[in-house]
């Protein structure tokens, strides 16, 4: 499918930003949301093919929104909800738990 | 959009630490946290397994291994031989295969000829060989520029091609990852295979640079 993933040869991005001694993971979630795509691979619950497929339907104003491990998520929530590891709800109301749990902790 | 952060509401809360400073964890840490707590309740993953994964990305794989491919090349023409007819079989020799290394087709820069890899569909990468790739890699400015202005963008690397000289660009994918063979530095005839690997630089392997000069500090 073509979409904004497809990104040969398009214009107006601007210079390239590299990053001296830049670190492999840039974030905690970010380490875990790679090995998470490895637990939910070798749970049976994708393939790499479907798991680009995933990415490359994201709304493309998402897409660009976001960043590579953003993708990531997005691709590993969609397919674990589709093969029935978890439900949306179950992951929205957890959200919800951790976000009250946050709230209540002492400062 | 110039290179995407990761959220730019993650960047400052790096260590989850967002709680204590009246800040709410941002989004993505909750959408990560709340997966990965459901995912080890329902036996689906375990923590530790998921820590030793981190661990070897962060710390095992990385261009030291394409780095030894690259001098085991210089240094030994029948290997040289066996990379360039089969890349993936060559570098598994050396005992580095595996997720996203299955497929590699090793290009080889030469007098007349400079190669650069890009992945203008997502950020396909040999892993086994270079560990994760950098953001810069996957980033939009890269993916789009490299296959339309190729000079151009090795000269924001400080890699200025002579006009005469061929530029031939590789568009990686899912199935099939390229990787470069950098030209021998002129002067290293003398050099042992180690010392070879420490001129061998990440950027180099992906053509977006060259080795290190003979004689250049480490």
């Amino acid at each position: 499918m073509n979409g904004v993933h497809d990104m040969g040869g398009l214009q107006g991005f601007g210079p390239i930003d590299r990053e001296a001694q830049e670190p492999v993971f840039h974030a905690d979630w970010e380490k875990r949301v790679f090995a998470l795509f490895f637990g939910g691979f070798a749970g049976g619950f994708y393939n790499i093919d479907m798991f680009r497929a995933e990415i490359e339907r994201m709304p493309g104003h998402e897409y660009l929104r976001s960043s590579y491990y953003e993708h990531w998520l997005h691709a590993i929530e969609a397919l674990l909800i589709q093969g029935g590891a978890v439900t949306h709800a179950e992951l929205q109301a957890r959200i919800a738990e951790l976000q009250a749990a946050g709230r209540k902790e002492p400062h | 959009m110039t290179s995407l952060p990761p959220a730019d509401t993650a960047m400052s809360h790096d260590h989850d630490h967002a709680h204590g400073h009246d800040a709410p964890l941002p989004e993505v840490v909750l959408r990560v946290k709340a997966l990965e707590a459901l995912l080890t309740e329902k036996g689906l993953v375990d923590s530790a397994a998921l820590d030793a994964i981190v661990d070897t990305y962060e710390k095992k794989i990385g261009l030291r291994n394409g780095a030894q491919v690259v001098a085991r090349a210089w240094t030994d023409p029948a290997y040289k031989a066996r990379l360039l007819a089969d890349g993936s079989k060559a570098i598994a020799e050396l005992g580095y295969s595996g997720v996203q290394g299955e497929d590699m087709v090793v290009v080889e820069n030469t007098a007349s000829v400079h190669n650069m890899v890009v992945c203008t569909l997502c950020s396909c990468y040999p892993w086994p060989t270079l560990g994760l790739p950098p953001v810069w890699y996957k980033s939009a400015p890269y993916r789009s520029r490299a296959v339309i202005d190729p000079r151009g963008v090795l000269k924001e690397f400080g890699v200025d091609i002579p006009a005469d000289k061929e530029v031939r660009v590789w568009d990686s994918n899912a199935e099939l990852r390229y990787f470069v063979l950098p030209e021998r530095p002129a002067g290293s005839e003398g050099l042992s295979e180690a010392e070879l690997i420490e001129l061998v630089t990440r950027d180099s392997m992906i053509g977006t640079g060259l080795p290190k000069p003979v004689g250049a500090a480490a």
